[in-house]
């Protein structure tokens, strides 16, 4: 046990010590939120006169949700593609020499993809908060909410992560992006799923995004809605992806 | 397509931003159908004098002429007489070899029927005829380095420039690669001006060769003279049993006076030449030593670096840095 | 002979284009993913009082031609830049190659990508039911613009590419066109935009009258003020920014 701690906070260190002292690497995965947030709640505000659009704390809250849990998604995903970058520098193959415990390269990184993601909606809560969004939740569900955004990183990171031990190159960068991407925004992302019509009704309704996501602005609005689901969904993510990786990881030591 | 005019240096310089001096003020001469090796440790400034003297970079001061034509003003003239295999490959990975060429040779403006027959001789002359229709992403380095060399062949140039041609290759590869160089020079009358950090490829195949150290040149001749310039070979003797190498060392040390050789054993340079070798072994028998090895070395190019440097050439390029990037500096219009 | 000598450059152009299917494939098929998603979480979005369209899709389907210039931007920086780096630049510099005939084929690829791009986009388009309001001559003006826009776009990831001489910052620059494309008129038109600051962005924003070119052809007819508006943006980014390319390119081949 004590090897894994010590070989997962190693990896963790150090991902966390290049993310905060490059700002190339951490300005994209702050900034990218902030745009979709100002993107959406800004230029979309209007789509809260659509008729039957009564989301209680505002259609800047009700984007604020979305951009939260797709930040911490993306979060996941760019950790991906630093194991991928790993692995084609070569660094990757020292990691795994060197580690007694090797499951704990995979802890590693999903605690770096958690402390980073806790920094970037930090920013964003704040920028939402300034901007004059209602927050209607009281203490219990924001934390629930904040849960729910930190399985969503991690079950992203998991996913990358076996992507990237798979492939061990950036070119699977669009492989680990695009499931991810599709499966956000095949969500109620502009409207609740009530709005919804057509094929997009059809095929939200059966998407596991949208449960968190209708939870989560449940939780935001102090009126929670399928928490249960939600979290049984993130949390049966997690397992899953958590197998996904760790065959991932079995895939790139047989590779040598 | 033989070269009438070879190459002229007169002070060339280049600087870069912040006040790096590459060239410093080189003067060189290359006759027209000579092979000249132009080595030096990395960084020493061989690419640079290069890029000036195929019109892609303008000196910052000096003049240069090549093929009877000044670098500078009369550019495109250079280009027309000269081709180039740089230190990079500078091949599209996604076209195959055959695509190359027949870019390279309508580019300079080859009637059609011409650029198919041209391409397929240069593609036999370098061996690549079965791997021609494949993307040269699938090549191997050598591959890459012959098709390069076919590519700066297409127009019959009078002087080819090749920068570190062999670097990365396999012997096998480089010593087609010589042989090709060779062949050009001796059959064709080709100017070639080939640079390399190899004592080897300048010792095989320069007719002259001129030694390049933090930008300046520090020795120019045939290798032959410049050896004979040190003079004397050296002795490196290898004992037997350990425990004697410092009596070893002692009567060595009789002959001439130490150079580094192997840390096993003693090396000398001989004062008294090759014929001192029967004094040295009669000496070791005088002592009742046994050696495992001895063996005579002619001087080397690296001597002859070593001599006018202070520092051995295969060591020299890991305390300088890269060459820098040629940065903007107001440049004459290409001509 | 600059005749021939870009036509031999636009033939390697258009051949490398089309052999990079990881390229290629997402610039055909990001943009319809998107507009797939887009349309069917904002349909509703008609039904604001004011929309100047019946449905989503007319007034989205302009989008996707911004969308494929992006593409056209990066992949052409990209290639050019890939160019330097592996010093084919300086090849083509020994020859007696004119660099206007280099530019100019450089460009041709992102045209034929351009062209094939708006057919793609237009034909899906109307099998999903859009029927320009400009009729069959409008279809051939939209293309057109289409293909201006990317050759604009284009141009400008040459100049950068030339620029900088390195591939990874036309892929870092990625990022800010897309926040140019979507602080515009790209989701909602300008006078429903409710949020001043975000209306005010999208009104100097120049990426929003190219939109509105394409987009008047489609929902409005022959809007003279916005087909001026588009198609005189679209020439003029594209003559500055081939300028621009053309003083880099002098700068490049004089020092290297």
């Amino acid at each position: 046990m004590r090897s894994f701690a010590s070989v997962a906070l190693g990896v963790a260190w150090r991902g966390i010590h290049n993310a905060f002292t490059n700002p190339s690497i951490l300005l994209p995965s702050l900034l990218f939120p902030l745009f979709f947030f100002t993107a959406f709640a800004g230029g979309l505000s209007r789509v809260s006169d659509v008729p039957g659009f009564d989301f209680p704390a505002g259609y800047t809250a009700f984007q604020f949700v979305f951009v939260f849990l797709q930040s911490a998604a993306f979060g996941g995903i760019f950790n991906g593609f630093a194991i991928a970058r790993d692995f084609e520098s070569g660094f990757a193959r020292r990691l795994l020499l060197a580690a007694p415990r090797r499951t704990g390269i995979i802890a590693g990184y999903a605690l770096v993809a958690l402390v980073r993601w806790a920094a970037t909606a930090a920013v964003v809560f704040g920028v939402a908060l300034a901007s004059g969004m209602e927050v209607l939740g009281d203490p219990a569900e924001l934390f629930a909410l904040v849960l729910l955004g930190l399985l969503v990183n991690v079950a992203a990171l998991l996913w990358a992560a076996g992507v990237a031990m798979r492939f061990r190159t950036l070119q699977a960068g669009p492989l680990m992006q695009v499931p991810v991407f599709l499966t956000l925004f095949l969500a109620p992302v502009y409207v609740p799923l009530e709005l919804l019509d057509g094929w997009i009704h059809a095929v939200a309704s059966v998407n596991p995004a949208t449960f968190l996501l209708e939870a989560g602005r449940g939780l935001f609005a102090g009126e929670p809605t399928e928490v249960g689901v939600a979290f049984a969904i993130a949390l049966g993510a997690v397992a899953l992806l958590t197998l996904w990786a760790l065959r991932g990881l079995r895939s790139a030591e047989s590779a040598g | 397509m033989r070269d009438a005019h070879g190459i002229q240096a007169e002070a060339l310089v280049r600087d870069f931003k912040g006040g790096i001096r590459a060239v410093d003020a080189i003067d060189l001469e290359v006759a027209p159908g000579e092979i000249y090796g132009f080595l030096g440790p990395n960084g020493a400034g061989k690419s640079t004098t290069v890029h000036m003297l195929t019109t892609l970079l303008p000196p910052t001061s000096g003049s240069a002429r090549v093929a009877g034509f000044d670098v500078v003003r009369e550019g495109a003239r250079v280009r027309a007489a000269i081709g180039a295999a740089l230190q990079e490959a500078a091949l599209d990975p996604l076209l195959t070899g055959r695509e190359h060429l027949r870019l390279q040779t309508a580019l300079h403006g080859m009637p059609k029927a011409q650029r198919r027959q041209r391409s397929q001789a240069l593609l036999e002359r370098v061996g690549l005829t079965e791997a021609a229709d494949r993307k040269v992403k699938t090549y191997s380095g050598g591959m890459k380095r012959r098709l390069d060399l076919a590519l700066a062949l297409v127009h019959e140039p009078s002087i080819l420039f090749l920068d570190e041609p062999t670097t990365g290759l396999d012997p096998q590869s480089r010593n087609a690669l010589w042989s090709e160089v060779a062949r050009l020079a001796r059959d064709d009358g080709v100017t070639v001006f080939l640079t390399t950090q190899y004592l080897e490829e300048a010792d095989v195949l320069a007719d002259r060769v001129g030694i390049i150290d933090h930008g300046r040149i520090v020795a120019a001749g045939t290798p032959e003279a410049l050896k004979a310039e040190i003079g004397r070979p050296s002795v490196e003797a290898i004992p037997a049993d350990p425990a004697d190498l410092s009596a070893v060392e002692r009567t060595l040390v009789r002959f001439g006076a130490p150079v580094p050789g192997s840390p096993k054993g003693a090396s000398v340079r001989l004062d008294g030449g090759e014929e001192a070798l029967a004094d040295v072994v009669r000496a070791f028998d005088a002592e009742g030593l046994h050696l495992q090895h001895l063996q005579l070395h002619a001087p080397t190019l690296d001597d002859v670096f070593l001599a006018k440097t202070g520092r051995s050439l295969e060591g020299a390029g890991d305390e300088l840095d890269a060459e820098p990037e040629p940065e903007a500096e107001p440049a004459p219009a290409r001509a | 002979m600059l005749v021939l000598q870009v036509a031999h450059l636009a033939r390697r152009s258009v051949v490398r284009t089309l052999r990079q299917p990881l390229n290629v494939v997402p610039s055909f098929l990001f943009p319809l993913i998107l507009l797939a998603v887009n349309v069917g979480g904002l349909e509703s979005a008609a039904r604001i009082p004011g929309f100047p369209a019946d449905s989503y899709l007319d007034f989205a389907l302009a989008f996707t031609f911004m969308q494929g210039a992006l593409f056209a931007t990066t992949n052409a920086g990209t290639d050019l830049a890939r160019d330097i780096q592996t010093g084919f630049l300086n090849r083509l510099a020994l020859t007696p190659m004119r660099s206007a005939a280099l530019l100019l084929g450089q460009l041709a690829g992102v045209i034929a990508l351009a062209l094939l791009q708006a057919t793609l986009y237009l034909t899906v388009g109307l099998i999903a039911g859009v029927r320009p309001e400009s009729g069959v001559l409008g279809v051939f003006l939209i293309v057109f613009l289409g293909v201006l826009i990317a050759l604009a776009f284009g141009a400008v990831g040459a100049f950068l590419a030339l620029r900088t001489g390195s591939g990874e910052a036309i892929q870092a620059l990625f990022p800010l066109f897309f926040v140019f494309l979507f602080l515009s008129s790209m989701n909602l038109p300008r006078n429903l935009i409710e949020i001043e600051w975000f209306r005010v962005v999208a009104t100097v924003n120049p990426v929003s009258y190219l939109i509105e070119g394409i987009r008047s052809l489609i929902i409005t007819g022959w809007d003279a003020q916005a087909l001026a508006l588009g198609f005189g943006l679209a020439a003029g980014i594209a003559t500055l920014a081939l300028a621009a390319a053309g003083v880099a390119l002098r700068g490049r081949l004089a020092r290297a």
